[in-house]
């Protein structure tokens, strides 16, 4: 049980969360590195592949701010693949609230940050570049410090007490908990389409839908046929070329409406 | 601006340096101006080598970039590569005024960022990671996250490395490179693969069982999942996700469809109608 290589993890987690390079925060890579360092693998891999679907729409685009897969990927796992040994399920669920908990931290870390970038400013009127290098790798510690410390706060919280807590939800609700695990996946679908989704890409939809009811397909037969159809389908030349995709006021709809997430 | 002896040019070196640090751009995103402070940090590898001799160039240099900059991280490579290229002109004396690169870093970020967000984060990130969940659910096992971590990370390298570079060589023509369509056709093309996997994962990977039973006569059992399945699987969550998107398009915000599914999920256990 190796409680430093969480805690790690969670800097990592923290940090990737905001800069959104090597996807540390992604629940499949931060819970399986959760799952390692707990030694129990299978389960953190089991959560991670879960919720990752889950967050599979949590995007940060433009000025918004979307919930943050990295608490809830570290601290889930923590619990699932932790001494606590919850369901995956369970994990799935928790990931909810910890997920919108990350999102306000990181709303507040952007204000926070504000004296810190005017200080690069001063930096910058004096000729100082070695300033403005500290300046921002400060700024780097702080987000993962954004994730580490909620997360050392959550870990204290005694294995009992989960297991308590957990015990003591009724059966129905138990049971109503799994169910809702098995849908979230579906906001997080709606989300990714409505970003992509014009009339006329309606049909990719269903052609797609249609043929992975047959299971003798495999996802990368899947992948290769979809890609097919738009190499085919942007060679017949389409007459708007180039009027579709995002214009840019779906882009300002979207961005609000990630904002009001 | 002084016109003594060689011209200055970024080494190599400098561009690995400034490709080092360009994944870093994000950290001290703030709300008034947004990644500016990432960008300025990006270029100071660049500053320290073009405006070495000229401490009022050097500041006027870093007080540029620390003004407002935001766009997808990955694009900002390509305009890091054609500001670089600016900042050398500039520094060898050419005629390229501070408002110049400022606008055409302000004119690029928008329209790529716009380009970007929906390829990368929309259609790329959510492809390869439900094909990497997949692979998990289905038995590989540790084979999952680490198609996803090493396929993401090295086509993101590799694109940041080779935008920064055709943006640095290419200078200002990237502009009208960029503004004869080929970026909306791949975005185009990128759209239709999504939708076609988005429409593919649904019945593949949501876990709506129906309750089994809804009629019992004197010796048959009617399973209403066995009936949906002979109609067509995953149709339930075919339904619930086309109204989700629908949902969406009518401005109601994802928290309260999150908030609905768990009434759904909750309230159709306790109902018997999913198990």
């Amino acid at each position: 049980m190796n409680v430093w290589g969480v805690l790690l993890i969670a800097f990592l987690a923290g940090v990737e969360g905001v800069i959104d390079e090597w996807e540390f925060h992604q629940p499949i890579v931060a819970c399986t590195l959760v799952g390692l360092a707990t030694g129990n693998l299978v389960t953190g891999i089991a959560l991670g592949a879960s919720l990752q679907l889950v967050t599979l729409g949590w995007m940060n685009i433009g000025a918004a701010v979307a919930p943050d897969p990295a608490l809830a990927a570290v601290v889930a796992a923590w619990w699932v693949s932790g001494p606590a040994h919850l369901p995956v399920a369970m994990g799935v669920i928790v990931a909810i609230p910890l997920a919108l908990i990350g999102q306000g931290l990181t709303r507040g870390l952007r204000q926070l940050i504000v004296p810190l970038v005017r200080q690069a400013d001063v930096a910058a009127a004096n000729g100082n570049l070695r300033q403005i290098d500290w300046l921002q790798r400060g700024a780097v510690v702080s987000q993962g410090l954004r994730v580490l410390v909620p997360t050392a706060l959550l870990m204290m919280v005694p294995t009992q007490w989960l297991q308590i807590g957990y015990q003591a939800i009724p059966a129905v609700l138990q049971g109503g908990l799994r169910v809702t695990a098995g849908l979230l996946v579906i906001v997080s679908f709606a989300i990714v389409i409505n970003m992509m989704a014009t009339r006329q890409l309606w049909p990719f939809f269903f052609i797609g839908f249609a043929l992975a009811t047959d299971s003798h397909l495999s996802l990368v037969a899947l992948g290769l046929i979809g890609f097919g159809l738009a190499i085919i389908y942007l060679r017949l030349g389409h007459p708007h070329g180039g009027g579709t995709g995002p214009t840019s006021t779906d882009e300002d709809e979207l961005d609000r409406e990630l904002d009001d997430l | 601006m002084t016109d003594s002896g060689a011209p200055k040019t970024l080494t190599l070196g400098d561009q690995l340096l400034i490709f080092g640090r360009s994944g870093w751009e994000q950290a001290a995103w703030n709300y008034p101006r947004l990644q500016n402070l990432g960008f300025c940090y990006i270029m100071i590898p660049a500053i320290r080598r073009l405006y070495a001799t000229d401490q009022a160039e050097m500041r006027a240099a870093a007080q540029r970039h620390l003004e407002l900059f935001n766009t997808m991280p990955y694009m900002q490579s390509l305009i890091t590569g054609v500001t670089l290229s600016l900042e050398e002109d500039r520094a060898n004396g050419k005629p390229v005024s501070a408002t110049d690169i400022n606008a055409v870093k302000v004119g690029m970020m928008g329209s790529l960022a716009g380009v970007a967000d929906p390829v990368w984060w929309g259609t790329w990130r959510p492809i390869l990671s439900a094909f990497a969940a997949s692979l998990a659910l289905s038995g590989f096992g540790i084979v999952g996250p680490l198609v996803f971590f090493l396929g993401w990370n090295l086509v993101r390298l590799g694109f940041r490395w080779g935008a920064q570079r055709w943006g640095y060589r290419q200078g200002l023509k990237v502009v009208t490179s960029l503004s004869s369509g080929v970026l909306q056709q791949l975005t185009l093309g990128a759209s239709i693969v999504g939708m076609f996997v988005m429409g593919a994962i649904i019945p593949r990977w949501t876990h709506v069982r129906l309750a089994p039973i809804i009629a019992t006569s004197h010796q048959t059992t009617l399973s209403l999942q066995a009936m949906m399945d002979q109609l067509l699987p995953g149709l339930v969550p075919l339904i619930l996700t086309v109204g989700c998107v629908g949902l969406l398009r009518r401005h109601v915000k994802p928290l309260w469809l999150l908030a609905g599914v768990f009434v759904l999920g909750i309230g159709g256990y306790w109902l018997g109608i999913f198990y």
